[in-house]
C-alpha cells in the first residue's frame, strides 16, 4: 500500500488528501453525510475483482446505502444490464462542472451533495477532476475508490492490488449489511 | 525586418470609409483592391477589439479549471501556493493562473505556426519572388484566404502580401504573451478572451502557411481526388536506401525529392515521412510514403530501416539524435528551431559533409538550406546504406525472453505509462515465452518510451512491444488520401444550404495529434460511423493518418471507402496541421458564399452566423500539443465546439455550457428583436470525453444549431437518439430541450418522444432567426 500518486509524475503540491486505509472510515464518512453521491466511470465495468466486475461491488454499495448514482460515459448501459435502474447518466465533465457550483441543487433538485465517491475512471482524468473540485469547490468531500491513490481527492484508497481492493469491498459490504 | 505602417491605415479604414468599393487601400507593403464588399467593423483586430464577442461566449460557456498543480512558480516571488482560494505574492488567484497557463500554451501554439509560416514564406519568396501569385484552386476557389479576409479585411493575391499580414500576427502574439508577465492581466476571463485572440492569430498563421505552400509547390489544389498514398510501417521498401523525414516544414523534404528527380534517382530510394512533413511531402509527390503519426517515431527509428534521418521542426522527439546514433543513422537537422546541438555546416562544401556523414566523422549536421539538405540526404543515404545494413535497435526474440526474466514486477513502467497499460503482466508472460500480451499492447501504445525511462532494471520495454508486434508491423499497409487543401466555392454553394438548414446532419473534423487512450483505431471507427450517417467528415494532421491506418471488414480504409468531396457521406483529408485553416475556412465560406454575409473584417457577424447555423464540430481524439490548443481556440472563437479525448482533460480548462440554466440559451430573433429560448445548441465549446462512445453521442448532439429547420432538426435528433440508444441503452434525458415544434420529432420515434414531452410539460417554441448580436436585429424593439 502506498500513498504516492499511482501515476508517478502526478504530484499535486502542498494540499493532499488523506489515505483511506479502512472501510470503517468510509462508512463513517457516509454516516456523516447528508446527501452522498456515487459517480461511476466506464472502467468499473472493465476491471475484474475476483470473479466479479468492480461495477458489481459499486452497485451493491449504492444499494446498501441508498446512494444516488451518476454513471458517466456509456456506463449507464452496464448498470441497466445489471438490473440497476436507479442511476442518472451524465458526462464526467458535466457532473464535475455541476459539483463545483455551490448553488446546484443536485440531480433530483433536492439539495447539494456533500460527499462524492468516484470509481472506475482513467487515473489521469479523475486526477484532474479531483483537482478541479479541490480548488473550485473546497466545501465538497471527494473520495476515490479506485485503489490508485488520488492525491487531489479529500480521501482516497491507496495504491492496492485488485485482490486488496476486492477485500476492501467485501469487507465494506459485509459491514454495511450488518448495519 | 522592414517596418510597415499597418496601424495608421487601420485607423483610417475604421473611421474614414463606410462602403469601400474599388478604393486603393494601402496597409504598409500591401497594395490591394478590396473586394466589392463593405469593410466590416474590425480590420486587423487588437486583442480587445473582439472582447465583447468573447465575453458573450464565455458567459455561456464558462471555464471550468482543473489545475495541474497547486502552485505557481512563474517568477522568483514564488513559488506560491494558490490552493484554497489563496492568492500569490503578486495577487493572482488560481483561476487567473490557470487561464494564464492556457494562454501561454496557445501563444506557444500560435507562435509555432506563425514562425513556421514566416520561415516558409521567406524561403518561398527567395525561390519564387514576392509577386508569385497565390492560387489554391484556380477558378474553383475565389475566396482563397477566408480567414485572412475575415480577420484583416485584406484579400491577399501574392506571396508578398501575406508577408505583411505575418507582421500583424507576430505583433499580436507578442502583445498576448506580454500579458502573461507577473503583474499584468489579473482577470481569468480576460485571459480567456486573450486565449481566443491567440486562436484567431493562430488560424491566420495556419492559412498563411498553407496557401503559400499550396500555391508554390503544386500541392493538390482543392482536389477531391488527390492521390491515395501508401501508409504504414509495412509499406517502406527496406531493400532500398531509406530517408526518413519528420516534422512540419516541408522544404527540406522537397529538396530531397527534387534532387532525386534531377539526378534521375526516383525509384532507387525510399522517402518516407512521419507527422505533418509526411502529409506535405506526399502532397508534393505521392510517391513518397507516410510511415505514421508522431507516435511512430521511436518504433520506426529502432526498426533500423531509416538510413538517414532528416528532422525539421515541431513534434519531433527531442531524443531523435540519440536514438539515431543507436542505429548508426546520421541525422540532418534543418531548422533553426531545432538545432539538436549539431554543428552548422550550411556553408561547407557538400562533398565534405557527405563524406563526413558516411565515414562517421560526423554523426549529424545542421544545414539551414533546404536544397542542400536534399543533396546531402540523398547522397549520404546512398553511401551509407550498404555499410549500415539496416542496423537496428530491437532485441532478437531469445534476447527479449532472457531480458524479460530480469523483471522484478515493480510496476514502475505501468505507473509511468500514460495509458496505465498492464506492462508487468505482459513482461512476465514474455519471460515464459508468451509474447501475445506484449503484442496486444502495441495497439494502445503511444510510443512515448516513458516505461523504459522508469524501469530500474533498464529493460527496453517499448522495444519489446515493437519486437513482439513484428508481424503486425509488416502488415501495416494502408492508404491515406493525400491532403487536398481548400474546399471549393462550388462545393460550398452546393452544401451550404443543406448544412445551414440542418439537412446534412453535420460537419465533423477529426484533427490533431496521436495521444490516444486506446489506439488510433477509434478514430477510424468514429469516422466510418459518421460517414455512413452522411455527415461531412474532414481530417487533418496525425488524426488523418490514424484514420487511414485501419481497414474495415471489406479490407478498405476510410479513404478508399468514401469519396473525398466536401459533401454528405464523404471523408476528405485537408492535409497537415496548417491545413486546418481550410476547415475553419469552409465554415466561414458557408456564411460568406452561401449566405452572402460580408466577409471583410467582419468577425463577429460571421462567428455569430457559424455559432447559430453551421452544425460543425471539431474532434481531436489524441490532442497533445500546444498547437492543438491554439487551433482549438481559433475554432471556439468562431463558435465551433471541440471535443478532445480523455488525455485532453490535461489542457486543464474546459468551456462548458449548463443546459439546466434556461437563460443561458436565449438568443435574439433577428426579425423581431424578441428573445427566444433555443435549447443548449451547441451545449459545450470545449469538452473532454471519457470514451469513444461518449464522444460519438456528443458529436451528434453538438451538431444541433438554433437555425435548424424542423426537417433538419428531426434528422439530427434521429442520429443523436440512435447513437444514444446504441451506446447508453436508453433515450437521452434531454430530448425535450431540443424539440421546438412537434415537426422536429423524428417520425419513427413519434409516440415515444411525445410521451416524454408530455411528462416534461413541454411547450412549443418559436424558431427564431437566431443571433446573439443585438446589432443584427433588423427591427429594433420600440
Ligand atoms: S507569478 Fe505571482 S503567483 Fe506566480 S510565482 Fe510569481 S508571485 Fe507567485
Ligand atoms: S511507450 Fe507505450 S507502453 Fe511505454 S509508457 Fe509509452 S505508451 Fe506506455
Ligand atoms: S519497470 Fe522494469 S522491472 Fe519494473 S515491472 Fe516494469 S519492466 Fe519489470
Amino acid at each position: 500500500m502506498s500513498t504516492t500518486p499511482w501515476q508517478t509524475a502526478e504530484i499535486p503540491g502542498p494540499k493532499r488528501g488523506l489515505p483511506l486505509h479502512r472501510c470503517e472510515t468510509l462508512i463513517s464518512l457516509l454516516n456523516n453525510s447528508k446527501n452522498p453521491l456515487l459517480i461511476i466511470g466506464h472502467k468499473a465495468a472493465e476491471i475484474d475483482l475476483g470473479n466479479r466486475k468492480f461495477i458489481d461491488y459499486l452497485i451493491d454499495l449504492a444499494r446498501g446505502r441508498t446512494i444516488t448514482v451518476v454513471a458517466t460515459a456509456h456506463t449507464i448501459k452496464e448498470l441497466t444490464n445489471r438490473g440497476f435502474q436507479n442511476a442518472s447518466s451524465m458526462p464526467l465533465m458535466d457532473i464535475a462542472n455541476r459539483l463545483r457550483d455551490t448553488e446546484w441543487r443536485g440531480i433530483d433538485g433536492k439539495g447539494a451533495y456533500d460527499v462524492v465517491l468516484f470509481a472506475g475512471f482513467p487515473y489521469y482524468m479523475a486526477w484532474l477532476v479531483f483537482s478541479g473540485l479541490k480548488h473550485m469547490s473546497s466545501q465538497l468531500k471527494t473520495i476515490s475508490l479506485d485503489g490508485q491513490y488520488q492525491p487531489n481527492a479529500s480521501w482516497s484508497i491507496q495504491n492496492v492490488s485488485p485482490l486488496e481492493l476486492e477485500k476492501f469491498f467485501v469487507n465494506l459490504l459485509e459491514k454495511i449489511g450488518e448495519m | 525586418m522592414k517596418k510597415r505602417n499597418i496601424e495608421l491605415d487601420i485607423k483610417e479604414m475604421k473611421t474614414g470609409f463606410g462602403l469601400m468599393k474599388d478604393i486603393k487601400l494601402s496597409v504598409g507593403g500591401i497594395s490591394e483592391k478590396t473586394a466589392d464588399q463593405q469593410l466590416g467593423p474590425t480590420p486587423f483586430p487588437s486583442s480587445t477589439d473582439l472582447r465583447e464577442w468573447d465575453m458573450k461566449l464565455l458567459e455561456r460557456y464558462k471555464p471550468f479549471y482543473m489545475p495541474f498543480c497547486d502552485l505557481c512558480c512563474l517568477c522568483t516571488f514564488g513559488k506560491c501556493d494558490l490552493s484554497d482560494g489563496k492568492r500569490g505574492a503578486c495577487g493572482l488567484n488560481m483561476e487567473a493562473q490557470q487561464s494564464r497557463i492556457v494562454l501561454i500554451a496557445c501563444c506557444i501554439g500560435a507562435a509555432t505556426h506563425t514562425a513556421h509560416g514566416r520561415h516558409l514564406v521567406e524561403d518561398l519568396i527567395k525561390k519564387f519572388g514576392r509577386k508569385s501569385a497565390l492560387d489554391v484552386g484556380g477558378t474553383n476557389v475565389e475566396i482563397l484566404a477566408p480567414i485572412i479576409q475575415l480577420v484583416t479585411g485584406i484579400k491577399p493575391r501574392h506571396l508578398g502580401d501575406i508577408e505583411d499580414i505575418l507582421d500583424y500576427v507576430e505583433g499580436e502574439i507578442t502583445q498576448l504573451l506580454s500579458s502573461t508577465h507577473t503583474g499584468q492581466e489579473g482577470s481569468n476571463i480576460d485571459f480567456e478572451s486573450k486565449v481566443l485572440h491567440a486562436g484567431t492569430m493562430d488560424h491566420v498563421a495556419l492559412e498563411i502557411a498553407d496557401i503559400a505552400q499550396i500555391s508554390t509547390f503544386g500541392f493538390p489544389k482543392s482536389d477531391p481526388e488527390a492521390a491515395l498514398v501508401d501508409t504504414g510501417l509495412g509499406v517502406v521498401d527496406s531493400s532500398k536506401p531509406v530517408i526518413m523525414v519528420v516534422g512540419h516544414n516541408v522544404p527540406p523534404a522537397i529538396g530531397i525529392m527534387d534532387y532525386m528527380t534531377e539526378k534521375d534517382l526516383s525509384g532507387q530510394l525510399e522517402v518516407c515521412g512521419l507527422c505533418c512533413t509526411a502529409h506535405d511531402i506526399t502532397r508534393y509527390d505521392p510517391k513518397a510514403k507516410i510511415v505514421g503519426p508522431i507516435s511512430w517515431q521511436l518504433r520506426f527509428i529502432r526498426s533500423g530501416i531509416p538510413d538517414v534521418i532528416v528532422v525539421d521542426e515541431q513534434c519531433i522527439r527531442a531524443d531523435a539524435f540519440e536514438e539515431a546514433k543507436k542505429i548508426k543513422a546520421p541525422v540532418i537537422a534543418s531548422s533553426s528551431k531545432n538545432c539538436l546541438g549539431l554543428k552548422d555546416r550550411t556553408k561547407d562544401p557538400t562533398d565534405e559533409i557527405v563524406a563526413d556523414l558516411i565515414q562517421g566523422k560526423a554523426l549529424g549536421v545542421l544545414i539551414l538550406d533546404p536544397d542542400k539538405v536534399g543533396e546531402v540526404a540523398v547522397r549520404t543515404s546512398l553511401g551509407i546504406a550498404p555499410k549500415r545494413k539496416k542496423f537496428k535497435n530491437l532485441p532478437e526474440l531469445d534476447e527479449l525472453i532472457l531480458e524479460a526474466k530480469r523483471c522484478t514486477k515493480c510496476s514502475e513502467c505501468r505507473r509511468s505509462c500514460p495509458n496505465d497499460m498492464l506492462i508487468p503482466e505482459a513482461i512476465d508472460a514474455a519471460a515464459g515465452g508468451d509474447l501475445s500480451l506484449l503484442n496486444d499492447l502495441y495497439d494502445v501504445c503511444v510510443g512515448c518510451g516513458r516505461c523504459e525511462e522508469a524501469c530500474p532494471n533498464d529493460l527496453d520495454v517499448h522495444s519489446f512491444i515493437v519486437k513482439a508486434a513484428e508481424q503486425k508491423i509488416k502488415n501495416e499497409k494502408f492508404k491515406t488520401r493525400s491532403g487536398r487543401g481548400a474546399i471549393q466555392d462550388v462545393e460550398i454553394r452546393k452544401v451550404g444550404g443543406p448544412i445551414v438548414l440542418g439537412e446534412i446532419p453535420g460537419v465533423i473534423a477529426h484533427v490533431g495529434c496521436a495521444n490516444y487512450p486506446k489506439g488510433g483505431e477509434e478514430v477510424a471507427e468514429m469516422i466510418e460511423e459518421f460517414a455512413k450517417r452522411r455527415y461531412i467528415i474532414l481530417t487533418s494532421g496525425c488524426a488523418a493518418m490514424s484514420a487511414g491506418m485501419h481497414k474495415n471488414e471489406d479490407g478498405k480504409t476510410v479513404y478508399e471507402s468514401f469519396p473525398g468531396d466536401f459533401d454528405a457521406g464523404c471523408v476528405l483529408n485537408v492535409g497537415s496541421c496548417v491545413s486546418n485553416s481550410h476547415i475553419a475556412g469552409a465554415a466561414i465560406k458557408i456564411a460568406s458564399i452561401f449566405a452572402k454575409r460580408n466577409l471583410n473584417a467582419n468577425y463577429e457577424e460571421i462567428a455569430d452566423y457559424i455559432l447559430n447555423r453551421v452544425g460543425a464540430v471539431g474532434i481531436s481524439w489524441g490532442a497533445m500539443s500546444q498547437k492543438a490548443a491554439s487551433i482549438a481556440s481559433g475554432f471556439w472563437r468562431l463558435g465551433i465546439p471541440v471535443i478532445v479525448g480523455p488525455h485532453g482533460s490535461k489542457y486543464r480548462r474546459m468551456l462548458l455550457g449548463r443546459k439546466d440554466r434556461d437563460s443561458d440559451w436565449e438568443v435574439y430573433d433577428a426579425r423581431t428583436g424578441e428573445r427566444d429560448y433555443v435549447g443548449p445548441s451547441p451545449e459545450h465549446l470545449f469538452y473532454a470525453a471519457e470514451t469513444k462512445e461518449e464522444a460519438m453521442v456528443m458529436m451528434a448532439k453538438l451538431c444541433m444549431r438554433p437555425n435548424d429547420t424542423s426537417r433538419g432538426r428531426a434528422m439530427k435528433l434521429n442520429h443523436y437518439i440512435d447513437l444514444h440508444k446504441r451506446y447508453y441503452g436508453r433515450m437521452p434525458d434531454d430530448i425535450h430541450l431540443y424539440v421546438r415544434r412537434l415537426s422536429d420529432v423524428p417520425i419513427t420515434m413519434k409516440d415515444e418522444i411525445v410521451r416524454i414531452l408530455d411528462q416534461k410539460e413541454w411547450k412549443e417554441k418559436n424558431i427564431p432567426d437566431p443571433t446573439i448580436l443585438p446589432r443584427m436585429i433588423r427591427k429594433k424593439e420600440r
